[in-house]
């Protein structure tokens, strides 16, 4: 009966929009099996952290206030009265970190597999624009509960936008909403983080996803003309083979985050007040403790220059030729590497670990 | 030939006048959203003098931030009983300083910037040292001031 009306559905949908051909397409799909396979499930995982955002983001909507008078008392409300509240925002806030985890381990892994090799150029350039919004997705929701840590982690992550040459100053202002950190800045924090960003951010996914599904997977041994070579080396199917796995992965992710949220309750802190000293031991979040700690690392002059401008300004190059490493990188092939590109990665993931402990330590 | 040149010309001349009128319409369509997101000046009056406490309320060696207009300003009672004033902004990356009474330094907690009490940035990345205020007492209470203001 139910078979029969689910069916019948199934035909009427088919009749008009030609399901049937979808299907055929969607079996066609294939992941090469070799050696390195399990790095293809954490850009899935990626995408699957992002909709636990988008989703524990719009149910903590219903409460937040975004003003520096209510801010810190609504997330306050969400974590004591609201039920399972601390659930859903210790779920934001983990979530939100092993998103990036994820997002960044992806990275390195396509990075070092070299996927971003024609024709993959763009599918690359998306991802990292996907993981700057995700980064900054990351500082603007910190500030939105309104606390000490948060207040001053905005202040010096913005006043870090103005030392830079020239466009400085106007940007922090631009940021800041004003000359300071201010109740105008939460509120323009909130704007990104709930309405632009999430705009962004999906955009770029769906341009990502587009491409990876229009070019398949790259594999190791591929060639670069572009043309499938499907006889090439083993590969399981990507529906339902791989996307069982995938499931069985987030299945895991899910079970992981709830375990964090309920074991580890994100903290709230205390309350955001402009005319109080920073606290001791501030810091910001993991994925921006690096360049914290080369802040701190930095004298105040090198040479003729702030030590801070130079730092800044070196991060800045380091995200650009991030970007743009399809482009730069024309001596990798099929089995084939470029010396350069390999040491330049080791450099950045070991120069970013070791950065991260020192701090920590 | 004659023809086609004046057909040409006048091909050209309505595809200018299309371009830039596609153009100006989308300058006016962007120009007010641009200006929009820049924040507008809010006019202060300048402060050039608070109390910044009562005396006796910060005792030796240690020190307090006061409100100094929309910035914050420290209050510092040295170990030897004197009062001074500082911008408790920090000129590295606008964090808010603090007094060390271990250290009878000013701290900054934000990259571990330090400053000596006459506002001089002594270590870490502090560029500038810290704006000097003026400190008078009056009537019981601890007023702090612009140099020269
Ligand atoms: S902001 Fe004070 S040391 Fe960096």
């Amino acid at each position: 009966m139910l078979r029969s009306l689910s069916q019948r559905t199934w035909n009427w949908l088919d009749e008009r929009l030609n399901l049937d051909e979808l299907i055929a397409h969607a079996k066609e799909k294939t992941v090469p099996i070799h050696k390195h396979t399990l790095w293809y499930y954490l850009g899935g995982m990626t995408a699957f952290l992002f909709f636990v955002q988008v989703v524990t983001g719009i149910l903590l909507l219903l409460y937040y206030r975004p003003s520096s008078d209510n801010a810190f008392e609504s997330v306050q409300f969400i974590m004591t009265e609201v039920h399972f509240g601390w659930l859903v925002r210790s779920v934001h806030s983990w979530g939100a970190n092993l998103m990036i985890a994820a997002a960044f381990a992806h990275m390195f892994s396509v990075y070092f597999l070299r996927a971003y090799r024609k024709p993959r150029e763009l599918t690359w350039v998306t991802g990292i624009l996907f993981l700057f919004i995700a980064l900054t997705f990351g500082f603007s929701g910190y500030l939105l509960p309104w606390n000490e840590l948060s207040f001053f982690a905005t202040k010096v992550g913005t006043e870090i936008a103005g030392v830079i040459p020239l466009v400085g100053h106007f940007l922090k202002r631009f940021l800041r909403g004003g000359e300071d950190v201010t109740g105008a800045t939460l509120t323009r924090f909130f704007g990104w983080h709930v309405a632009m960003l999430p705009a962004a951010a999906a955009m770029l996914l769906m341009a990502h996803l587009f491409m990876v599904q229009r070019l398949g997977m790259s594999s190791p041994e591929e060639s670069t003309d572009g043309a499938d070579n499907p006889s090439h080396g083993k590969t399981m199917l990507f529906f339902p083979n791989f996307l069982l796995r995938d499931l069985v992965g987030w299945l895991i992710a899910l079970g992981i985050l709830g375990a964090l949220a309920a074991i580890y309750p994100w903290e709230l802190g205390v309350k955001a007040d402009p005319f109080a000293s920073a606290p001791a031991n501030i810091k910001p979040e993991w994925y921006f403790v690096f360049m914290f700690q080369t802040l701190k690392i930095l004298p105040a002059k090198i040479l003729f220059m702030d030590g801070e401008v130079l730092g800044i300004l070196a991060f800045g190059l380091a995200g650009l030729v991030g970007l743009l490493v399809p482009f730069l990188d024309t001596q990798s092939g099929p089995n084939r590497t470029s010396l350069i590109f390999t040491v330049l990665g080791v450099v950045a993931l070991v120069y970013m670990v070791a950065m991260t402990v020192i701090a920590y330590i | 030939m004659e023809v086609v040149s004046k057909r040409t010309d006048r091909r050209s001349f309505l595809n200018y006048l299309l371009g830039t009128g596609i153009g100006a319409a989308v300058v006016s369509f962007f120009y007010p959203v641009i200006k929009f997101l820049i924040p507008p000046r809010i006019a202060e009056a300048p402060t050039s003098s608070v109390v910044a406490a009562k005396v006796g309320e910060v005792a030796p060696n240690t020190g307090k931030v006061f409100r100094f207009g929309s910035k914050p300003g420290i209050l510092i009672n040295g170990p030897d009983g004197s009062l001074r004033a500082y911008s408790a902004t920090c000129t590295h990356l606008d964090c808010i300083v603090q007094y060390r009474p271990d250290m009878q330094n000013i701290w900054c907690a934000c990259h571990n910037g330090r400053y000596d009490l006459n506002g001089l940035n002594i270590a870490g990345p502090p560029p500038r040292p810290l704006e000097v205020y003026d400190v008078r007492t009056r009537s019981g209470e601890i007023v702090v001031s612009k140099k020269g203001g």
